[in-house]
């Protein structure tokens, strides 16, 4: 396992407002890490920074073999060097379909001669259906994707988030809706996922992270309180302190 | 269930050129140069102007109903076009006409004293005689058509690389674009700007060295040439709308930020359509002035702009054969109403002159199917039963949801 | 001759108020003496030459009669005639065959004399140059101080050497402390410039340096004209200002070459139409010089045939690009002060810098002023603006029609009440009713429905807009409404002769200051306030904390057209009132908004001072050209949000919009 991305010493605050508070933070390739921690811990302005839509005060963030900063690059830079990010509140395209809404995320080339002159193949629909079967939308690609109950539109955002085939995925609260059968799916889903890449799952359900089995690192007040197995960190007494309130 | 696939985008394609293949047949028919008669030639120029003015609403439709731009700003790219071929045909017109009164000397003019003449015919006006460097090329006809696309196609460019890239979005864009063209404008007006300020270009209807033709034959010479361009470039809209392309900056326009962090750097897009539509309306500006005869610095104005898209929107933006018909629509109503071609209503204590008028009833009318239609007059080809899978009635707004948008508009963040 | 006694009775009060109760026989005295005096100098007021009038003019000077001044003044108008007859000068007015004479002293008639024995006195300019000069010192002690200050005007038009002497003379009996200020100024001035001795032109000049005044400054450059001159080399004793370089932009080469020859230092040089126009008249059997017609379509053919021509002797040679730069090199080209003394030239150099810093530091103080009250205008257009924008999200492309249906409301209004001070009292609230109520009406109508669609709000207020503006053309009309201010808003408040501002620009400036604290008070104290700040930074918290969003937006968007509506009535004041005037504003409030930062009423004040400013000091580096400043304007603006894109005054964090 080799460092994928690596955050040192990072700080950013709206306003004098600290959200971030000298964090730091790495995780390796392949791996599979929760994020908990109470509202307003920085968990949210964390994947903000990473994906370059927040640029912090100070810090750095190096990402990948050759250690680039992601700090210098913009958003869809950082999304094309294999960043990829599922949002807590489904975005989906609505005015779309299911089908293009995956074929939009789908690993291509991203540039606006390539995409014009972008042609249909059969390798692409192979992969679209294949992502389509394991989300269980094949019977809805057609519909627009405005048309999908709110658990698929969750669904068509994670499908959407393997179809880029990115190297680090980042997942803001993927359970939150679903039915339990829905989050043994997930679960499988991610552990796998877990097992050639990066997967940091942000997540308040704490059932849900402890199906996970992985390490997990908790927030509080934008820095690291505690890190480790999930029974570690909740028996620390800080954490305790945090969670239950003082 | 209705896929949303080449086909059914083919489908509007195929009826729309056959319409257009129809009128172009029917006018030429009917037409003084080259028909029955039945048309004048005036009316057959304002058909033509008609038909450009089609070509430029759809590509607007493209920047804003599918891209999400509201930009103000293509009636100056449209105008730039106009100028471009306006001052090929001011210099070649000029020319001749100065080659022939100096032959009559004794002594055979010199290249140099012909070109000075014609410096003085077009700029005596502004009390110059000189020619400016930006008339450099003015000699030469394809260098000037390279910059009929050229110049609108760089400043496209260049104030879209500015805007876009320092993210600025929504109604900052807007009035960004609107500042970009009262900016053209005012630059216009001056009479040093090296295009005779107010008093603009004139006599374009004339064709250089084409004196004996008679203008009924060249306007319909011009409607045929307008028909084909509003052809291909609704083809080469549909194309580009069409697709993974059409997907992508339909996603733009619905939630930008979503697109970005899929991996496609968006200003690219918007900076891809921006020119290529600044360029399209730059070529339809050329094929509209010489149908015009005259092109002055008020027809950039923004107030231009704001029309072509109270066409769209009136027409339906999202579909491009609605923008089409909505410029068609209105601004041949807009000819007919101001020309004192609709009778005068009496009320007894006030007579509603239309003239008069007009534009009262075009705003109410604007306000109404902003509230009423916002789908315009495309949306009636949804009632006769096709639906039109693009456009769920939802997705109005183009936010993603109540409240999300309203705020991030204009601010977006660094 | 009885009865004319009591009007001369009633004269000599007049005149000789001063000497009440002896009047009569000092006035005969004085009457005799007046004739006297000029018959002691007869032959030189019958034949006025310019030499000798001068001691005529002393002794009347000298006499200190009021009724010298009038002679002089008539004698210069050639009103003056001699009667052969008795040798006595009389005024004079043909009546045909006779003149009817007037007594110069007393001013009664004289009885008439025959046409053939009166003789006109014709005095030539020169004459009455000086009699001109001499009256100046009547009129500058005249004892009533309007004559005086006429007086002292018309000499300060035309500045003449011969009035130095007359002006020094009349301070010491000056009365008036203004007018004895002003006489000093004007001492000095004209000493600068006509002063006798060298010391003492060097002094006045240094006395100039501390003035403001455009007498001060004319006269200092006058000092300083200088002519172009030519010549071989320079000239050792000429007073040089500066050596000019031809070709360079204070001496283009055509024109220092044009010089040349009109000093007869070089050949004309053949145009391009004078050599067309020689090989035309020598055109002979179709060949010019030899050269068929036929090539003489080309610049070398027309050369090779003028070369032919002059090589004949037919025309001059040509002259060629070499021979006219060489004519330049061997000539030099200066300024030469028609000052002769460098003393003098110097003194006024360094006087004139002095001055032109202090006049370019009191025009940037000017321009300062100008800027402010520019400022002021934009922020009340645009303050309305950024309240509904930074509140509701909401563009209303009408707001510069709201301007204009609040600066129509005040002109019906003054069609009303003629009476201009009250018509503005009820103009204002009145204005800010109507608009209030269209805002409202607007809002409840129209912008409601289209909440979450910013862009689709933006063209149904134009929509709105275009419709406003057709309306007020329909009913009143395509040309400007005046709306007149009343009289204690005319004028302006004058500093120095460069500094000034007029007064209905300071009121709009005091306008906006009340607005500015008004809307800061409603915002920051008021219950409104409070809501409208919960509804901007959160619609659903404030909806769910019992504030409801709808009554504030449209109260908001009241407020925002209702102050659209007094900037209307305002800008109405110094502005045509017409219906497009709406649209002339509504760009720069945009630019004003943007430029200051949205949602934020420092923003707003900070974008409106920036945009005001930079407007005129683009108007001031190119003043005839507003329609370039406005275009730079704009592109600054573009430039300036590629820096700044949230404004001036940014909201930071969260509350941006995330």
């Amino acid at each position: 396992m080799s460092t994928l991305l690596e955050m040192s010493g990072v700080s950013v605050s709206f306003d004098g407002f600290k959200a971030i508070n000298n964090l730091s933070f790495q995780i390796g390739e392949p791996e599979l890490r929760a994020i908990i921690g109470p509202n307003g811990a920085g968990k949210t302005t964390f994947m903000d920074i990473i994906t370059g839509k927040t640029r912090p005060d100070e810090g750095r963030v190096i990402y990948g073999e050759r250690s680039y900063s992601l700090l210098k690059m913009s958003e869809s830079d950082i999304a094309r060097a294999g960043v990829g990010r599922k949002f807590q509140k489904p975005t989906v395209f609505e005015a779309q379909s299911v089908r293009e809404n995956l074929a939009m995320a789908l690993k291509n080339k991203r540039s606006p001669f390539d995409v014009l002159l972008y042609r249909k193949n059969s390798e692409g629909a192979a992969r679209i259906e294949s992502i389509a079967e394991e989300i269980g939308l094949t019977a809805e690609l057609a519909r627009p994707a405005g048309e999908l109950s709110h658990g698929q539109k969750q669904w068509l955002e994670i499908g959407m988030l393997l179809a880029q085939a990115p190297r680090l995925l980042l997942v803001d609260e993927p359970a939150a809706g679903m039915t339990p059968a829905e989050r043994e799916h997930t679960t499988d889903l991610l552990r796998r996922a877990a097992e050639k890449h990066a997967v940091v799952v942000v997540e308040h359900d704490m059932e849900f992270v402890r199906r996970l089995n992985c390490k997990v690192t908790v927030l509080h007040e934008g820095s690291v309180l505690a890190e480790g197995s999930l029974d570690h960190v909740t028996s620390d007494s800080q954490v305790i302190d945090v969670y239950l309130g003082r | 269930m209705t896929r949303k696939t080449f086909l059914t985008e083919n489908r509007s394609i195929f009826w729309f050129l056959l319409a257009l293949a129809v009128f172009t047949l029917v006018v030429t028919v009917l037409s003084t140069g080259a028909g029955t008669g039945a048309i004048s030639t005036s009316f057959v120029k304002t058909l033509g102007r008609t038909l450009c003015l089609m070509l430029v609403a759809v590509a607007m439709d493209v920047v804003w109903g599918y891209t999400g731009i509201l930009s103000l700003g293509h009636m100056a790219f449209f105008g730039l076009g106009g100028y471009m071929i306006g001052m090929w045909l001011m210099y070649a017109r000029t020319e001749i006409i100065v080659a022939e009164s100096l032959a009559a000397a004794a002594i055979p003019p010199t290249p140099q004293e012909i070109h000075d003449a014609v410096g003085t015919q077009i700029f005596g006006v502004v009390g110059a005689s000189e020619f400016p460097a930006i008339w450099f090329f003015a000699s030469s006809f394809w260098a000037q058509m390279a910059l009929v696309v050229l110049v609108p196609g760089i400043l496209a460019l260049v104030f879209g690389w500015l805007a876009f890239r320092s993210r600025v979005t929504g109604v900052y864009l807007s009035i960004l674009t609107q500042a970009m063209t009262l900016a053209l404008s005012l630059y216009l007006f001056q009479n040093d700007s090296g295009l005779r300020g107010n008093n603009g270009l004139s006599g374009l209807q004339n064709l250089p060295g084409l004196d004996a033709v008679p203008q009924s034959l060249v306007s319909i010479w011009f409607f045929w040439g307008s028909a084909a361009a509003l052809a291909a470039g609704y083809l080469l809209f549909a194309w580009v709308v069409s697709g993974k392309m059409g997907s992508v900056i339909r996603g733009i326009r619905d939630n930008e930020s979503r697109v970005r962090f899929l991996g496609y750097h968006v200003e690219s897009y918007k900076l891809f359509v921006f020119t290529l539509t600044g360029i399209v309306a730059g070529i339809a500006g050329a094929l509209y002035y010489p149908q015009a005869g005259i092109i002055n610095p008020n027809e950039i104005a923004p107030i231009a702009s704001i029309y072509l898209a109270v066409w769209v929107a009136i027409g339906g933006r999202g579909r491009l054969y609605g923008a089409a018909i909505g410029a068609g629509v209105v601004s041949l109503l807009s000819s007919w109403f101001t020309s004192g071609g609709a009778p005068d209503i009496p009320l007894g204590f006030y007579t509603i002159q239309w003239t008069d008028w007009w534009l009262v009833l075009l705003g109410v009318s604007f306000v109404a199917v902003t509230l009423l239609a916002p789908k315009g007059i495309g949306g009636l080809f949804d009632l006769m039963g096709r639906t039109h899978p693009v456009m769920p009635a939802r997705v109005g707004g183009y936010g993603p949801d109540k409240g999300a948008r309203r705020k991030s508009e204009g601010e977006e963040e660094k | 001759m009885p009865r004319v006694l009591p009007i001369v009775f009633a004269l000599v009060l007049c005149a000789c108020a001063a000497l009440p109760g002896t009047g009569r026989a000092q006035q005969d005295d004085a009457a005799s003496d007046l004739q006297s005096i000029l018959q002691t100098h007869a032959e030189e007021v019958a034949d006025p030459g310019r030499r000798t009038v001068g001691a005529v003019i002393d002794d009347l000077v000298a006499s200190g009669l009021p009724s010298a001044a009038t002679f002089l003044e008539r004698w210069a108008d050639r009103e003056v005639y001699l009667n052969t007859e008795d040798g006595r000068f009389y005024y004079a007015e043909d009546e045909g065959e006779t003149y009817a004479l007037t007594n110069i002293a007393t001013g009664e008639p004289a009885g008439s004399a025959p046409e053939d024995a009166v003789e006109e006195i014709r005095p030539n300019g020169g004459v009455r140059r000086v009699i001109g000069s001499a009256l100046v010192q009547f009129q500058l002690s005249d004892p009533d101080p309007a004559v005086r200050s006429d007086a002292l005007d018309a000499l300060a038009r035309r500045p003449n050497a011969e009035q130095l002497a007359p002006l020094r003379n009349s301070i010491e009996g000056e009365q008036d402390p203004a007018i004895r200020a002003r006489k000093e100024r004007l001492a000095a001035i004209l000493s600068a410039r006509f002063a006798d001795s060298t010391e003492d032109r060097i002094e006045a000049i240094s006395s100039l340096a501390s003035g403001l005044s455009l007498e001060a400054r004319a006269s200092l450059s006058q000092i300083l004209e200088t002519q172009q001159r030519v010549a071989e080399s320079l000239p050792e004793d000429a007073n040089i200002a500066t050596e000019l370089e031809p070709g360079s932009d204070a001496l283009p080469a055509a024109e220092a070459y044009a010089r040349l020859v009109d000093e007869g230092l070089a050949p004309a040089a053949q145009s391009r139409e004078e050599i067309k126009a020689a090989l035309t008249a020598n055109l002979a059997d179709g060949r010019v010089g030899g050269v068929p017609v036929g090539q003489l379509g080309t610049e070398a053919g027309r050369a090779r045939a003028y070369a032919a021509l002059a090589e004949a002797g037919t025309v001059p040679p040509l002259v060629t690009d070499e021979s006219r730069a060489e004519a330049l090199a061997s000539h030099v080209f200066y300024l030469e002060y028609d000052e002769p003394d460098p003393a003098i030239t110097d003194a006024a150099r360094t006087a004139l810098d002095e001055v032109e810093t202090r006049v370019f530091l009191n025009q940037m103080a000017d321009l300062g002023l100008d800027a402010l009250s520019l400022a002021s205008i934009y922020f009340l257009a645009a303050i309305g603006l950024a309240i509904t924008f930074g509140v509701m999200g909401v563009i209303n492309m009408a707001h510069g029609e709201f301007i204009m249906m609040g600066a129509y409301t005040g002109y019906v209004v003054q069609q009303i009440i003629p009476d201009y001070t009250m018509s503005l009292i009820v103009a204002l609230p009145l204005a800010f009713a109507v608009t209030f109520g269209a805002g409202v009406a607007l809002e409840r109508l129209v912008i409601r429905w289209l909440y979450h669609r910013p862009l689709e709000t933006l063209l149904a207020t134009f929509g709105i807009s275009i419709m406003l503006q057709q309306l007020a053309k329909n009913i009143f009309g395509t040309q400007a409404r005046p709306l007149t201010s009343p009289g204690w808003l005319d004028g302006a408040w004058v500093v120095n002769d460069v500094i000034a501002i007029s007064n209905i620009r300071i009121a709009i400036f005091v306008l906006a200051l009340i607005f500015l604290a008004l809307i800061l008070f409603v915002l920051n104290r008021t219950r409104l306030g409070l809501e409208v700040r919960a509804v901007t930074q959160n619609p659903g918290m404030a909806g769910s904390m019992g504030i409801n969003p709808d009554r504030i937006n449209m109260l908001t968007f009241g407020l925002g057209s209702g102050i659209a509506g007094i900037a209307g009535v305002a800008i109405g004041l110094y502005a045509q009132v017409t219906s497009e005037m709406g649209a002339n504003y509504i760009v720069q409030s945009f630019m004003t908004v943007v430029v200051g930062g949205v949602g934020n009423v420092w923003g707003t004040l900070a974008g409106a001072t920036l945009i005001g400013v930079l407007q005129k000091g683009i108007e001031w580096f190119n003043p005839s050209n507003t329609l370039a400043a406005q275009t730079y304007m704009i592109l600054f603006v573009i430039f300036f949000i590629q820096f700044r894109p949230k404004g001036i005054v940014a909201l930071k964090g969260r509350a941006a919009g995330d």
